[in-house]
């Protein structure tokens, strides 16, 4: 964060011609990452002329805009406007709560990683091993009890269509922090699900990756045949301001999982929630417990 | 319909792009010299947007079935029908059983075949153009292969006229040299005054490392700003927390090699971007290939929007003469 005289600094950046990057804080935290959400979901209400993209993301969101209908200079007066006007102690977001299936230490991703384990940081165990003993954590079943605990948001999507990445909704010293690989993979799994910094993902389809591999997803996140319910209307299921609450499963469940999607009667398990971000920043707790029964009730 | 005999190195076809998607993550891919792509659809009569193909170093043998109009534009890949040279950037008539094939690549990088009407491939997500990582748009989402099959479509808007061509005034001039304007920004902030002002002043090399993703750039090391790493930003002085990449955006993983973004590229990552190629230059870096040499120019945001002005104004003036 830039700070000047005290005061936090947003900055306001030109993308060339088409792009304008808003980084409203160098760290990331639950708390920006609202905001973020806040200024970019009043931005799209406005529905001003000449804007092509609203792309929130973690920390920063990016607008791009068609220069031949507005001027980058107005448009960035309009988005300081915004920002001010957005009150950054409690903003009411509207989402979906998600249950999201998760094989973790599953054959596929185990495969992928031992293949790399020259480009990781501790070549001698795996991924999970790794990261449930930086973090502190007794074993790798107490590390995926920290992650299935406690929701994460998606925080922002893209890298790839429909990737999430996903912020836990704990407080910081809560928060799981990982390493990227040193060198990154040539191969990562399709559905994949990663962590790096403090951000989990889901790979949507294969192809090269950095992040430590912990498990498979059982659903898609994108499906180009759009045969699945929950692609009829767009690709990519991943909404920024989701809720994903990652639900650790068994083989047997998995199986059952991929067979649905492989006969296209498969369908995320999903609640609409409106909620506070101050309640969530007062008391990650009863939120994730609020969740959870909303989701599972 | 046009049969494809030999596809080329890596033949696409591709329109305007897939604009409006980057909110998902989808990058917009299509032409990535839009000028050239526009001069080739209105040489023919067509749309603006009408679906070309973009063919890159090496062109492909095309067998065509059916009478047709094209046009071929972009950098110098000198074209031939049944072995006789023909001219680029003019109306052409192809007749039913005739093949068009390519020279070596002489100059530029990127050649766009455009026929009138159109390639005719469904429209996904409200574009022709292909992508091949996620394999969607342009024929079954990949690259053309030798057997495949054209349609043309009907996306004239106008009778070509043969022989129309555009002014010499209008043609692109290519050398092993090249400056691309940059608006310096972003995350900037991380590089050292040292590493901005080297930057802009040494002559980049080209890497193997050159396609529709991006550009990768040899050259010296960057350095950036000493700091504690704020959280979630991982550890390397490269990274930030993740965030969206422009179109265009230069990264320097690790401060080793810059990266330009390009028309397929991520759309978003954990590296701090130091600035953006303006519109009007992502046209001429389309037409530089391995081991050429770029030298970045800074630029502010006013001569980015002029620059952009003067190619609207070029194509209108273009199409004025044309129609």
């Amino acid at each position: 964060m830039k700070v000047r005289g005290g005061v936090k600094m947003t900055r306001y950046e030109y993308g060339g011609d088409e792009f304008i990057f808003v980084e409203l804080s160098e760290e990331m935290s639950l708390e920006v990452n609202f905001k973020a959400m806040a200024i970019t979901n009043r931005l799209k209400e406005e529905r001003l002329p000449g804007i092509i993209d609203i792309c929130p993301s973690n920390s920063s969101y990016m607008i791009r805009f068609d220069p031949d209908r507005t001027h980058p200079n107005d448009l960035i007066s309009k988005l300081r406007e915004l920002e001010e006007s957005v009150s950054s102690d409690d903003i009411e977001i509207s989402s979906r709560v998600v249950d999201v299936p998760i094989l973790f230490d599953d054959p596929w991703t185990h495969e992928a990683l031992m293949r790399f384990r020259d480009r990781h940081q501790d070549p001698s165990s795996t991924d999970l091993e790794y990261a449930a003993r930086i973090n502190g954590f007794k074993s790798k079943e107490d590390l995926i009890k920290a992650i299935t605990d406690f929701p994460f948001i998606v925080s922002m999507i893209g890298f790839v269509p429909g990737l999430p990445w996903c912020y836990q909704m704990v407080p910081r010293e809560q928060q799981i922090e990982v390493p990227k690989y040193v060198r990154p993979r040539t191969y990562t799994p399709e559905r994949a699900f990663g962590f790096g910094g403090a951000f989990a993902v889901i790979y949507p389809v294969q192809g090269a990756g950095g992040y430590q591999l912990f498990g498979i997803a059982a659903a898609p996140i994108f499906e180009k045949e759009q045969r699945n319910h929950d692609f009829k209307d767009s690709m990519t299921f991943p909404k920024q301001g989701d809720i994903f609450r990652y639900r650790s499963i068994t083989m047997e469940e998995y199986e059952e999982i991929r067979k649905k999607v492989n006969d296209g009667t498969f369908r995320y398990l999903t609640k609409d929630i409106t909620f506070s971000t101050k309640k969530v920043l007062e008391d990650p707790k009863a939120f994730s417990e609020d969740v959870l029964r909303r989701l599972y009730s | 319909m046009i049969k494809v005999i030999t596809p080329g190195l890596q033949t696409t076809i591709q329109d305007n792009g897939r604009i409006g998607y980057y909110e998902v993550g989808m990058p917009p891919s299509g032409a990535m010299d839009k000028f050239s792509y526009i001069v080739g659809n209105l040489l023919v009569g067509n749309n603006e947007n009408a679906a070309a193909l973009e063919i890159t170093y090496m062109g492909p043998t095309l067998e065509f079935q059916e009478d047709a109009i094209i046009a071929l534009t972009g950098g110098e890949i000198p074209p031939k029908i049944n072995g006789q040279s023909v001219p680029m950037w003019e109306a052409l008539a192809v007749k039913a059983g005739d093949q068009l094939s390519f020279d070596f690549v002489k100059n530029g990088a990127r050649v766009y075949l455009a026929v009138a009407g159109g390639f005719d491939v469904p429209l996904v997500m409200g574009s022709r153009s292909t992508y091949t990582l996620c394999g969607i748009g342009g024929l079954d989402g990949r690259q053309l292969q030798e057997n495949d099959i054209l349609k043309i479509g009907n996306e004239n808007i106008r009778p070509a006229k043969i022989g129309a061509r555009i002014d010499d005034s209008f043609i692109p001039q290519f050398s092993n040299q090249h400056e691309i304007r940059v608006v310096l920004g972003l995350c900037s902030y991380r590089l050292t005054e040292e590493s901005k002002e080297r930057f802009f002043s040494i002559d980049w090399i080209v890497s193997t490392e050159a396609n529709r993703v991006g550009y990768r750039f040899r050259g010296e090391r960057l350095n950036f700003v000493e700091r504690k790493q704020p959280f979630g930003a991982g550890s390397n002085p490269s990274n930030v927390v993740d965030l969206g990449y422009p179109i265009g955006s230069i990264q320097v993983p690790d401060g080793i090699e810059p990266i330009a973004l390009l028309n397929d590229a991520v759309t978003g990552g954990g590296y701090a971007t130091i600035g953006t190629i303006i519109s009007a230059d992502l046209n001429k870096l389309a037409q530089v290939k391995t081991n050429e040499s770029v030298r970045f120019v800074a630029v502010d945001i006013e001569e980015a929007l002029s620059a952009r002005k003067e190619i609207k104004d070029k194509i209108n003036q273009i199409k004025q003469q044309l129609c």
